[in-house]
């Protein structure tokens, strides 16, 4: 009954029309043979989860992660190749800038539960809330994107558009990564625990989205930088990805199995192949453009893997208690104090 | 709440650690009132639910959900049927059985003692079951075994249930744990901290409460509290949760829950006096014998700077679906903006590198 081995029940108590959100099926209990790691010690209640599992849409948000990278590094693409001289790498980048945050915006508002108060997340500015920050940082990025985008499409006020390109391109990179504060500062404890690896992967999921659309769009002679920042992209991404599973350690398991694990495999397939095919096939048209494809298909794949790592990890009971223990065992070793938990230092 | 660059920096104290005064950390005047709490001594519990009962109606929350193919909603959880707290759910009732074979009642997980079912527990007479005690030398004086009838088995216990209720049969032990759960109304609240409409707010009470009108459901507080209280629900689309019946404070009365309860389980009080009143009642039950019990969530020190609504337990929290060491997330919020921050600055990097010397067309 208190062990990890019992089947958990659905979720009888909440609300939801159906668990899709939640991940139908990770809500159930971890049969023995999936563990990896021995917890033997390991109770829980029936095996439910402790935390609750983010209520975020799925594929909304892991879809506005990927577009708010994508724009972020857009805009730096859109400035810098105007300021180069690289009519298409601008243009390709000024309006993925725009549809980016654009579109961004609108996942942004329709995960919401309530839409229409979209608004009320610019009643304050909160630091301790990354959403409420990420918001200030999406809605001037997303005017100066749109507006950037709006006079490179009508071809008026260029010196007006060349200047908000370049706000738009500073505040891109900022865009790129609070979104992996905004997972890791939940109690979710793949995200939380992973607060250090987690915006480099996302820094580097952005280049390789930001640089795959600069593939897709440029032409040949205006696309170097875009292949180099997509390479590089996919790099970090791979190699921080790797770092962030192997350092989480029993809380790294969730990137191994199910939806999450599968989605990962395909999205370092994505990039790897991406990656060679910019290194290889830069130079013609028809190569260049499905290397981007694949570099951004992988950075999304990223997205929709975090996230649903994120979910398993929330529903499963192991990686609460676990970790907590661990903790209070190694908080009780270096404090000398007896077994006792410190609650009853009181008694 | 703190000032933008403090949180920025992390040079707030306000984050994470001891904080004797949250309400005037929350920008209230030093006139408000002291901060308010729940006590639940889970060694009195007696399963009722009348707290769930009670909250439900005085607070007008609805129906959690039940369909209708599945109309009773049978967890197959003991007698819980509720499942966990949430939006529909701001007290519930865990039950566990512990049940195990005769002789096995010594230390249990973790190596901790647990007292369960202490030897010479007296065996049950009555009922009309047929069965002999299975100890004829130490049964108890009380009914006379020829006169079939309800015992009270409480007070056979040798401590009055201190222990959890418990059941006796020929083959097995079974040791019943109940706690009603309830909104911990964190020192450091991470469900407040990441909100980012300012819905949640510090009440003068020194307790967290969600404003529905400005609430617009984005739920990033459900997956930010530690312990899996609040939830976002479907009906209405905002985020609901125990406000510890704010209305009802404001008129001087108790909330309803421990309005209802029929043991004293729940206590309501300052906070100051509930935590003295649980450090007594601690050392009492140590001192008759009750090596298991545990205060949870009295600690100031602990990971969420203490619970404004805490706990008497008879096991470990876990065994009740608390988590052991909960921690605020924003405590390591100041980091995490650093890497992030430096993260982007590496980006724009990166981007320029990425034009470096690759030739003017
Ligand atoms: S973090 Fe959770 S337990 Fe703490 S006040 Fe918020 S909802 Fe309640
Ligand atoms: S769902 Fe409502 S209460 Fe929760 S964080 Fe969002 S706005 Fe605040």
């Amino acid at each position: 009954m208190t062990d990890a081995n019992t089947e958990m029940p659905e979720r009888f108590g909440h609300d939801r029309g159906d668990d899709r959100d939640r991940g139908s099926g990770k809500r159930r209990g971890r049969k023995g043979e999936q563990l990896q790691v021995p917890e033997a010690d390991f109770r829980s209640y029936y095996g439910r989860p402790i935390i609750k599992a983010p209520v975020w849409k799925n594929p909304d948000v892991p879809l506005y992660l990927f577009l708010g990278g994508l724009a972020g590094t857009s805009a730096g693409l859109g400035a810098l190749g105007a300021a180069t001289g690289r009519p298409t790498l601008r243009r390709t980048g000024r309006l993925a800038a725009a549809g980016g945050a654009v579109g961004g915006t609108a996942f942004l508002v329709h995960d919401l539960h309530r839409p229409s108060r979209f608004l009320h997340m610019l009643r304050v500015l909160k630091p301790t809330s990354p959403l409420s920050v990420g918001t200030w940082i999406l809605s001037p990025f997303a005017t100066f994107a749109a507006a950037t985008a709006a006079s490179e499409v009508t071809g008026l006020v260029r010196r007006a558009g060349d200047a908000s390109g370049v706000v738009a391109a500073v505040i891109g990179p900022a865009l790129a990564t609070y979104t992996a504060v905004l997972f890791s500062n939940t109690a979710v404890p793949t995200w939380h625990e992973a607060h250090r690896e987690l915006p480099i992967v996302f820094a580097g999921s952005a280049a390789a989205a930001g640089g795959g659309m600069g593939l897709v769009g440029s032409s040949v002679r205006d696309n170097l930088p875009a292949a180099r920042l997509a390479v590089g992209g996919a790099a970090v991404e791979l190699v921080a990805g790797e770092v962030m599973e192997r350092r989480l350690g029993l809380l790294g398991d969730v990137y191994g199995k199910g939806r999450a694990g599968v989605l990962m495999k395909a999205s370092k397939a994505c990039l790897a192949a991406g990656a060679v095919g910019a290194v290889l096939g830069r130079r013609r048209r028809w190569s260049a453009a499905l290397s981007g494809l694949a570099l951004m298909a992988g950075s999304a794949l990223t997205r929709f893997g975090v996230f649903d790592a994120g979910i398993a990890s929330a529903n499963d009971p192991a990686h609460i208690v676990v970790p907590q223990r661990e903790r209070i065992r190694a908080r009780q070793a270096t404090n000398q104090v007896d077994t006792a938990p410190s609650d009853r230092a009181f008694a | 709440m703190t000032n933008l660059f403090d949180a920025f920096t992390g040079t707030a104290n306000s984050l994470s650690g001891p904080l004797p005064d949250p309400q005037t950390d929350a920008g209230w005047s030093d006139a408000h009132p002291k901060r308010v709490g729940f006590f639940t001594d889970t060694s009195v519990c007696i399963g009722c639910k009348a707290c769930e009962v009670a909250c439900k109606e005085w607070n007008l929350v609805p129906d959690d959900g039940t369909d209708a193919s599945d109309l009773y909603r049978l967890t197959g959880m003991s007698y819980d049927n509720t499942g966990d707290l949430g939006a529909s759910s701001w007290r519930h009732v865990a039950f566990i059985e512990d049940v195990r074979p005769h002789g096995t009642a010594t230390p249990a997980h973790g190596g901790q003692e647990t007292g369960f079912l202490p030897a010479g527990l007296p065996a049950v007479h009555g009922g009309g079951n047929g069965h002999t005690p299975r100890d004829a030398a130490s049964a108890p004086p009380g009914p006379d075994p020829a006169q079939p009838g309800t015992v009270d088995l409480l007070a056979l216990l040798p401590d009055g249930g201190a222990h959890g209720q418990q059941t006796p049969d020929d083959e097995r032990d079974v040791r019943w744990l109940m706690s009603s759960d309830v909104c911990k109304h964190c020192t450091h609240a991470g469900c407040l901290d990441v909100c980012p409409t300012g819905a949640l707010f510090r009440t003068e009470f020194g307790t967290v409460v969600v404003q529905d009108d400005i609430c617009n459901g984005c739920g990033y507080c459900v997956p930010s509290c530690p312990y899996g209280v609040i939830d976002v629900r479907e009906s209405d689309g905002g985020a609901h949760k125990c406000t510890l019946c704010y209305d009802r404070l404001g008129e001087g009365l108790e909330p309803a829950c421990a309005k209802a309860c029929p043991t004293n389980s729940i206590q309501f009080g300052d906070l100051d006096e509930l935590q003295a009143a649980a450090d007594a009642r601690l050392a009492e039950l140590h001192g008759r014998g009750v090596h298991e019990a545990r205060l949870y969530g009295r600690d100031p020190d602990d990971g969420v700077g203490g619970d404004g609504a805490f706990f008497l337990l008879l096991d470990e929290p876990e065994v009740y679906g608390m988590p052991p060491d909960p921690i605020v997330t924003t405590r390591d919020l100041p980091e995490m903006w650093r890497n992030a921050a430096l993260t982007a600055v590496g980006l724009g990097a990166a981007l320029v590198a990425a034009f470096w010397k690759g030739g003017r067309r």
